[in-house]
């Protein structure tokens, strides 16, 4: 390995010389060894970013080669744990330096000592493709890590394979080619790990939530954005859809957010249970905590890192669930580091490949056949904070360009109090049609159907709204006035959802359909009522309609609606 | 003894280039001697040959033979207990007339990032006194929640009277206060020191002033130091530390400059593209620790250019801070002190700092009433202003009239009145009192029936 020397310091950015590393290689700069990365080579020219604050670097200190890129630590060990954006647990390096973060540290990503119980699940004479799986360590109590060779690894059969306790550093297999597998690889972070196959979103994402599933629905393997303006609800958004989305891996990367937002974050997530399981969520959860004040460059790895565990969990065949918090802090480290390189800038300052950064992250969120056989994905749900809510800026477009879903959460339903806070008009999915096959298949023919006329009678009841402020219901023709109460009772009695009701806070795909269905129901008996001749005030106070405000609230609701549904018949009958 | 160079091959605006020989770390502290005087200097840009350093006391009287000595060492803040009750300048020098401050420790004023592990959960309340802050706006210890205001507005005044009354419930413990001035004028330091003087607060402050006609360069330096202070004072004496720092903005103009000078490419407004960084490097200091006894607030003050919010310094700003106040000319020019308008104003910590065992159990949802009638009291001012008055609703015109009062009982009070949470609840049910009780739909009935003046009242006589 070569050593270099440092010619020139500025901000994160060092030059150096004398170095053979390629583009992207870890090097570590100065006395103390501070992580850094290439980033340019010119000449015999390095450029360097640091991950860690350069103050008091000098020219003429040593750069060691590492030979390798800024890689990731893949190995049981990595559940429950909080990182900083080159995965350094943050806990560990709280032990080694104390409550505020020393320079020059290098921590591992998982712990090299503990033993873990390792069970083969491959014997002596099979043949290993790359990436398949030959054994599995009880991780956590309900998560299964399973041991694969490495994807780049060339594979081949097996000589000996040992069962019993091991650290990730020991051998647990050898091949016929005499190659050593362990628990642990490294994989390099800008990297996609490989898929045999890509797979179509076809499958949704569940996440109990009437106006995600029922409206917007996420698919397995898909993207979403959501906007994180001030006082919008991002926050109890992104807990609840961790708490509730049926995935098995949850991954929270807090890039250049708040720190006392990440300490609620890191306090609340080993306090929140998983609603399914009653174990904690933490034990399938792992935290990337990059804060704004940390330096700017592991911001900008931080995002790559926590896509490089999410592959890791999904080649073993589970669905994992990113979120990003927040996208545009990250692009704000890009345009940082690109205005230091004194790069001609795109819009608003920001680096021209911008767009072709946040297209690369987005690409690799996605279902797929897995190497090892099965099938995993990885949703990803980014946040974007557009400076003054402005979402013509560069950040937002070039997001929206890529995500398919848009939660557009909106300030005004939260001072109405109204949760969750996603705009019926400004949302949408692109996933609509794609899933349509499944809930088909699976909830009701009527599925799409019911969501149309649904968002038809929510769009008309927004145009009439305006005529309304103008000159008052009364003055609309009667169907329209019926329009209004319906379009009251789907984002009443449906949109409208509470995370703290222990019922309400999760609503199955059949119960969230069987709703809907009831409300549009009541609306074609409106409908056929005003027909008839009989006057709005009557059909709005028949005494069923009130009565389906608090079927969501009820476990066992298919009892207590059928017989609604029934005097719904009887009553409107009654209407002459 | 340090080498002495008399190399400089440029002066430019802050800046000046120097040619040396020996390695020099980046943001090295450099010592520039002329004439008798002694300037200081940090390196911004450090190669092989040549350094770029700002000089913070301005490059005015600087030649090409000026001596440029390098001290092989970051700029360093001298700390001791006896800071507290200290006038500094903007680079920490005494301004007072008294000694230099002894050292017990020397800390970088960089300052390293609190390890997210290690923060603790911002939780407990801090009564400020001010209706709108502790009533509906709450600040815990460890927030930072800082001051939206414009030019003209009496947005000093408020900060001197939170940092007069500011308390925590109950108990009596050691807390101090630190007040950087950064490009204020000489008139408004003045204010501020005799209100210091006036109410004895010196004797537990510590003050920082850089005036604007002092150099705009050592307003970079200002809250470093000041949150260097306070994290010694904080972490290492255990105390409860407030900090404020008027005027951001002018802290950001002064990035501008630099950025401008190092001929930087611009990111919005030709702000520097690193400000997103600089400023989180600033708020970010405020916070408590885990297993340690005291805790940073922060109180930064910024004028909002042409009273836009969208404007990059409250923007940015915005998005690092848990909240904002917002100081209204509107409200102001109904002669209503202090001019907060609560509606966007915000305090993201509030929730985890109200409620029992905290203040009160109905803090919340009182706070929820009022807030929902004050914005649509205030909507419907636009209304009545286009159908008159008698147009309105029953109920609308009720509403109508609790706004009003609202920002006259509630909103309104003296510049040292220092309300008690409780005397800042009473207010809000004696102005919803006003209402029909039906109309408080966000108020659980167990707390009306608590402490609903109607119910109360009864419930004394019993």
């Amino acid at each position: 390995m070569e050593v270099g020397k440092v010619k020139r310091v500025a901000g994160p950015l060092v030059q150096a010389t004398g170095l053979k590393a390629s583009m992207y290689d870890l090097v570590l700069v100065g006395e103390e060894g501070l992580m850094s990365e290439v980033i340019g080579i010119s000449g015999n020219k390095y450029i360097i970013q640091v991950y860690e604050d350069t103050g008091g670097v000098r020219p003429g200190e040593p750069v060691k080669e590492t030979g390798a890129p800024l890689v990731a630590q893949l190995g049981p060990g990595i559940l429950t744990q909080i990182y900083d954006g080159i995965q350094r647990p943050l806990p560990m390096l709280a032990a080694a330096s104390g409550d505020f973060i020393s320079r020059g540290l290098f921590v591992d990503g998982i712990d090299h000592k503990k033993k873990w119980e390792f069970k083969p699940t491959a014997k002596k004479g099979d043949v290993l493709k790359p990436g398949q799986a030959f054994g599995e360590v009880q991780e956590q109590l309900l998560i299964k890590h399973k041991i694969m060779v490495p994807p780049k690894h060339k594979g081949g059969a097996i000589k000996e394979i040992y069962a019993g306790n091991f650290n990730v550093d020991e051998t647990i297999a050898v091949l016929e080619d005499g190659s050593k597998l362990t628990m642990m690889h490294k994989w390099p972070v800008r990297q996609a790990r490989p898929v045999t196959k890509k797979l179509a979103p076809t499958i949704p994402l569940r996440t109990g939530q009437r106006v995600v599933d029922g409206f917007f629905s996420l698919a397995k393997g898909g993207t979403a954005a959501i906007p994180g303006g001030f006082g919008t609800g991002k926050t109890v958004m992104q807990q609840t859809l961790s708490k509730w989305a049926d995935v098995d891996i949850v991954i929270y990367v807090g890039c250049g957010e708040r720190g006392n937002e990440m300490a609620d974050v890191l306090h609340e997530f080993p306090e929140l249970q998983d609603p399914k399981t009653g174990r904690p969520l933490m034990e399938r959860s792992i935290v990337y905590a990059n804060t704004s004040n940390m330096p700017v460059a592991a911001r900008e790895a931080s995002i790559y890192t926590g896509m490089t565990t999410a592959e890791y969990y999904r080649d073993m065949g589970y669905d994992c669930m990113m979120t990003a918090d927040s996208t545009s802090r990250w692009a704000e480290a890009m345009r940082e580091m690109g205005s230091r390189l004194e790069e001609m800038p795109g819009e608003e300052g920001y680096p021209a490949y911008l767009g072709a950064r946040l297209a690369d992250f987005y690409e690799r969120a996605g279902r797929a056949e897995v190497l090892n056989g099965g099938q995993g994905s990885i949703s990803v749900v980014g946040a974007v904070s557009p400076p003054g809510g402005d979402f013509t800026e560069p950040v937002t477009q070039n997001t929206l360009r890529m995500v398919k879903v848009f939660w557009a959460l909106d300030s005004k339903l939260t001072q109405r109090r109204h949760f969750p806070s996603i705009n019926w008009l400004d949302s949408y999915s692109l996933y609509d049609q794609i899933l349509e096959p499944w809930f088909i298949e699976n909830v009701s023919p009527d599925w799409n159907k019911n969501k149309r006329r649904a968002m038809n009678i929510l769009q008309e009841n927004a145009e009439l709204e305006e005529i309304v402020m103008l000159v008052g219901s009364d003055a609309l023709p009667e169907d329209q006035q019926i329009t209004l109460e319906v379009a009251r009772m789907i984002i009443n009695f449906w949109l409208a959802q509470s995370a703290f009701h222990p019922v309400d806070t999760f609503c199955p795909y059949k119960k969230q359909f069987d709703l809907l269905a009831a409300i549009l129901k009541y609306r074609d008996y409106a409908f056929e009522a005003v027909q008839r001749g009989i006057s709005v005030a009557e059909i709005n106070s028949v005494p069923s309609k009130d009565a389906l405000a608090k079927v969501r609230l009820e476990a066992e609701y298919e009892p207590i609606l059928a017989k609604i549904l029934a005097q719904m018949d009887v009553e409107f009958k009654a209407l002459k | 003894m340090t080498k002495e160079y008399k190399t400089i091959t440029e002066i430019s605006g802050p800046l000046i280039f120097v040619e040396k020989t020996e390695p020099v770390g980046y943001m090295e502290l450099v010592e520039i001697r002329t004439g008798g005087e002694m300037k200081r200097g940090q390196v911004l840009d450090s190669s092989d040959d040549i350094v770029v350093i700002q000089v913070f006391e301005g490059t005015g009287g600087l030649s090409k033979d000026t001596a440029v000595s390098f001290t092989g060492d970051v700029i360093k803040m001298p700390l001791s207990p006896g800071i507290v009750g200290r006038v500094l300048s903007g680079s920490g020098k005494p301004r007072d007339g008294g000694p230099e401050i002894v050292p017990e420790v020397l800390r970088d004023i960089a300052g390293a990032a609190i390890n997210p592990a290690s923060r603790g959960k911002p939780r407990s309340f801090i009564q400020t006194g001010i209706s709108t802050i502790d009533g509906t706006n709450t600040l815990v210890r460890g927030q930072k929640l800082p001051i939206f205001s414009g030019a003209g507005l009496p947005h000093n005044d408020l900060a001197l009277q939170i940092a007069r009354q500011a308390k925590a419930l109950g108990e009596a413990e050691s807390f101090a206060v630190i007040f950087c001035a950064m490009g204020i004028t000489n008139e408004e330091a003045q204010h501020f020191l005799a209100d210091f003087e006036r109410t004895g607060a010196l004797e537990r402050a510590v003050v920082f002033l850089n005036l604007a006609d002092d150099p705009a360069v050592e307003r970079i330096l200002t809250p470093r130091l000041g949150l260097t202070t306070a994290e010694y004072l904080a972490f290492d004496l255990d105390m409860h530390v407030l900090i404020i720092y008027t005027d951001m903005t002018n802290y950001c103009e002064s990035l501008r400059q630099m950025g401008a000078a190092r001929e930087e490419v611009p990111g919005r407004r030709g702000y520097p593209g690193y400000m997103y960084t600089d400023l989180a490097c600033q708020y970010e200091r405020a916070g408590i620790i885990k297993g340690k006894k005291g805790s940073i607030t922060q109180f930064p003050i910024l004028t909002m250019p042409g009273d836009d919010i969208t404007h990059p310094i409250p923007d940015l700003s915005g998005y690092i801070t848990e909240g904002q106040i917002i100081v209204s000319r509107e409200l102001h020019r109904k002669g209503i002190y202090p001019p907060v308008d609560i509606r966007p104003s915000l305090s993201r910590l509030m929730n985890s700092g109200i409620g029992k065992g905290h203040t009160r159990e109905d803090h919340r949802a009182v706070s929820d009433q009022l807030y929902a009638y004050y914005a649509e009291g205030n909507d419907l001012r636009g209304l009545a202003a286009i159908v008159g008055k008698e147009a309105l609703s029953e109920r609308d015109k009720l509403v109508l009239e609790f706004a009003d009062k609202f920002e006259k009982r509630f909103v309104n009070q003296g510049r040292d009145e220092d309300r008690s949470i409780f005397d800042t609840l009473q207010i809000g049910w004696d102005l919803l009192a006003d209402l029909p009780e039906a109309m408080l739909t966000r108020i659980d009935d167990k707390y009306i029936k608590a402490y609903h003046p109607k119910y109360a009242a009864s419930a004394a006589k019993k």
